[in-house]
């Protein structure tokens, strides 16, 4: 457990602060360029390839890989799985984290900050799919402030706003899981409109399904692969409880990902069959769709579903880690590989350093201010004043 | 036949008798896969 006034100060220039402060630096930099210059200045979009890095990787990966927040508190708080409680503030830090992140990405896209209020006060209706998407996710990361406030509250101090946001803790919960639901899979149906854009292997009118459980996916393996990486670089901070429930929460976690990723198997092979796409299989295209298929879906259900038989915890957090990469390599697949799969090379998109630089500064600045707060808040530990609150 | 598709009615035809074989074979996978996933559960 944390032992804030007994625990020596670290010194600052570690080599992971250096390189942090370097990327941070060079992050600001870019961010001065991209806003007195444009995209133009900095990036390689086009009016071919609107969309890059930016929504492909920060927007479309940050809020299926922040899912962990929604994923957990349900399994927590609505489907009573209390034994999973010390994963919940960790999975709610990493998902409010994610979410801001994504905010602050699409600035970089959208250019006029101060434009972002706008789809709820000047639109043409409530019927765009952009609307639902922006709504869903100011709201939610609304939701995810209120649901990560009650630990800095705790740190804060400040016991009666603490205590009547935790009696909100199951309407938050509720109001996360729906806003989730409609949002993962609006950003799937983002791509219905581009069905000739869209390679056919991917193209889908099942493509917000496919964004929906893919986040499940993503959330459930995010938890464990944060966990692994949080009992690594800060075991220090964690109470006993934490240490002796995240293998339980491995193993449950591992066993609901490998039923769901068998599922997800099950309705892409659906979706080939009614669309009758089976003859794009025998192209290059089709080896790279079933790389994805194979590689980060069917393979890496198969070695949850092992890790779990055997009480293999270790294979089950490497196997999070695979998963983790094959939403990251879906998403990218479907946003920017197989899209406008049908343009020559010299028409297709590729990330200009600069777009690659945002998106790392975005990563670091997450990652530290993760490390922040994980080492000032009770995120894995039970603040000595709450330890009855649960 | 030649296994050509030229109306809507054969393409549905075509890809509805594939994925409902799917599907079936889907639904007893899914039965064998979640035993196979919690046969272990007990011990």
């Amino acid at each position: 457990m944390a032992d804030e006034s007994g625990a020596k100060r670290s010194p600052l220039l570690t080599p992971f602060n250096m390189i942090a402060g370097i990327i941070v630096l060079i992050g600001l930099i870019i961010t001065a360029i991209r806003f007195t210059g444009g995209l133009a200045a900095v990036t390689n979009l086009s009016d071919n390839n609107p969309w890059g890095i930016w929504i492909g990787f920060d927007l479309l990966v940050g809020v299926a890989l922040a899912a962990g927040g929604y994923v957990t508190s349900a399994a927590v708080y609505l489907f009573g799985m209390k034994r999973y409680h010390s994963a919940v503030r960790p999975a709610i830090l990493t998902g409010f984290l994610g979410y801001a992140l994504v905010v602050i990405a699409l600035n970089y896209d959208v250019g006029r900050f101060w434009r972002l209020p706008y789809p709820f006060i000047m639109q043409q209706g409530t019927t765009s799919l952009l609307f639902e998407v922006a709504a869903c996710v100011a709201l939610y990361l609304t939701v995810l402030f209120l649901e990560f406030s009650p630990a800095a509250l705790e740190w804060l101090g400040l016991k009666r706003l603490r205590n009547l946001i935790v009696k909100l803790t199951i309407l938050l919960t509720i109001f996360g899981v729906i806003l989730s639901t409609l949002h993962q899979s609006s950003l799937g149906a983002l791509f219905l409109i581009a069905p000739s854009k869209l390679h056919p292997l991917w193209y889908s009118p099942y493509l917000p399904v496919y964004f929906f459980v893919t986040s499940i996916v993503a959330g459930l393996s995010m938890v464990i692969f944060e966990s692994t990486l949080s009992g690594r670089y800060f075991g220090d901070k964690m109470d006993d409880v934490h240490k002796e429930e995240a293998n339980h929460v491995a193993l449950g976690f591992g066993k609901a990902a490998s039923l769901v990723l068998a599922g997800y198997f099950i309705v892409k092979m659906v979706g080939i069959s009614t669309a009758n796409t089976w003859h794009y299989l025998n192209s290059g295209y089709g080896l790279w769709f079933l790389v994805e298929m194979l590689g980060f879906v069917a393979l890496p259900c198969f070695l949850y579903a092992i890790g779990v038989r055997d009480k293999n915890v270790k294979l089950i957090k490497w196997t999070s880690a695979l998963t983790v990469f094959g939403i990251i390599l879906n998403r990218l697949n479907i946003s920017l590989i197989a899209f406008n799969w049908h343009l020559p090379s010299s028409e297709r998109y590729f990330p200009s350093l600069m777009e690659i630089g945002i998106s790392v500064f975005l990563v670091t600045l997450g990652i530290l201010a993760f490390r922040f707060i994980v080492t000032h808040m009770p995120i894995f530990y039970e603040h000595p004043d709450y330890t009855d609150a649960h | 036949m030649d296994g050509a598709i030229n109306t809507l009615h054969e393409f549905m035809l075509h890809t509805e008798n594939i994925t409902y074989i799917l599907v079936v074979i889907s639904l007893v996978g899914i039965t064998a896969f979640w035993r196979f996933l919690t046969d272990r559960d007990e011990e």
